[in-house]
């Protein structure tokens, strides 16, 4: 491991209230939880800061649970869990596809939902799944929660509107009507970071939302429209390859990246006729 | 702080934010677990907490506390998916053998080759090219068939 150790402190609280008090006391803690970004930075001296906030014996914070019609999946839900949940398996099929693609099983074992949400990768697997399901994002600090849409959290690269002394508790999903879809494009199946990775949902009118074709997951709102409104296949790719702006990164090329989410749509479409 | 590792009640100290492969390795001198990569994506150094596997390049130390960790040792030697990776020789260098035995260990016996694909897929291998390795886990709990004699 190349950071020191030394000059590192952590905070274990055994309960939310406490952790939210160190929090609003040291809003520069790095909350933690199945650390499996945190400590990939650790190991090669990159990861800022020395102060953590240990969440991981907050177990409420893993409960999944249905509230009136909401799904209220909390923010310490691992991926595991959400695999093996009855609940997101009967209402967020596509989640649990997300979520078996997330690394491999040892990462679906520690890694967390509020984890995937609060690390902002463009590329997070479970995002593009939130983002279709129009989902909403429960902060809480010491004072009060708030909730804001899953689809205005994100304010630009690895930005979002929760403050220092703010934690993720839950995600919440309305009910959802619509066949749903989901694919990760990769260079291999476990393990690797997405190349373009895209949910959609099917109803009475279209949902579309791709990760790692921009700085934050994005939804489609043209396109979306174009297949709402009956536009034809061919007329929805050429609105979708308008619509998003790739990048050539270290992973893949702006013209692949088009390309394949073309193509997604297109077996998005055929999937779920 | 005190964990069980591998059965037994120990007592530890180390700072909570070190890795528990470097205390495992360092302080408990359990070097069957292997680091490969330091990053999480190919699973040498995975063990159990409280029965589910981790890659303990990725786990603080602090989160041990009170669980319940099993490592290569914990096997003992004569576990039957250690007989059958030395029957089958799903191993060539080594270093990725004890995490792929450690993450087989949640496999049902019997398992298809896709599931046993699919629990072994954070493990990445650089010599078998995977074969010989699937092929221990799927026979490891088989009967074991008489050797047949070998002439001299």
């Amino acid at each position: 491991m190349k950071t020191a150790l030394a000059p590192l402190t952590v905070q274990r609280p055994r309960s939310l209230h406490a952790a939210l008090a160190m929090l609003r006391d040291a809003p520069d803690a790095v909350p933690i939880a199945g650390c499996t970004d945190v400590y990939v930075a650790l190991n090669f001296g990159t990861q800022a800061g020395s102060r953590f906030l240990d969440l991981s014996a907050l177990a409420p914070l893993r409960r999944i649970e249905q509230r009136g019609d909401t799904l209220s999946i909390g923010a310490l839900a691992t991926h595991t869990a959400l695999i093996r949940s009855r609940l997101v398996r009967g209402r967020l099929p596509m989640l649990v596809a997300a979520a078996r693609e997330v690394g491999g099983v040892q990462i679906q074992n520690r890694g967390t939902i509020g984890g995937n949400v609060a690390n902002a990768s463009p590329a997070g697997d479970t995002l593009p799944v939130l983002a279709v399901a129009d989902a909403v994002v429960v902060l809480r600090d010491a004072r009060a929660e708030r909730r804001v849409p899953f689809n205005a959290f994100y304010t630009g690269y690895r930005t979002s509107v929760r403050r220092p002394d703010e934690l993720i508790v839950a995600i919440e999903v309305p009910p959802l009507v619509g066949t749903q879809w989901f694919r990760k494009v990769g260079t291999r199946a476990a393990q690797a970071i997405s190349k373009v990775v895209m949910a959609g949902v099917r109803g009475p009118s279209v949902r579309l939302a791709l990760g790692s074709v921009a700085a934050t997951v994005v939804r489609l709102p043209r396109t979306e429209a174009a297949l709402t409104n009956g536009a034809s296949l061919d007329d929805a790719g050429r609105v979708l390859a308008d619509e998003i702006a790739p990048i050539d990164d270290l992973r893949s090329t702006a013209a692949y990246r088009r390309a394949v989410a073309v193509n997604l749509v297109r077996s998005f479409w055929s999937e779920t006729a | 702080m005190q964990f069980v590792l591998n059965g037994a009640s120990v007592d530890v100290s180390a700072h909570p934010m070190r890795r528990l492969l470097d205390v495992l390795r360092e302080e408990c001198h359990l070097t069957g677990t292997k680091e490969g990569c330091g990053e999480g994506e190919c699973g040498a150094c995975t063990v159990l907490v409280n029965g589910e596997s981790a890659v303990s390049c990725l786990v603080p130390f602090g989160q041990v506390d009170g669980a319940e960790v099993r490592t290569i040792e914990g096997l003992g030697g004569d576990h039957p998916l250690q007989r059958a990776f030395m029957r089958e020789v799903g191993a060539q260098c080594g270093i990725c053998t004890p995490g792929m035995i450690m993450a087989a260990l949640a496999l049902p016996p019997n398992a298809s080759l896709g599931r046993v694909r699919e629990a072994l897929a954070g493990n990445l291998c650089r010599c078998t090219g995977y074969e010989a390795i699937y092929r221990a886990v799927r026979t490891a709990y088989e009967l074991p068939v008489k050797p047949a004699a070998v002439g001299e």
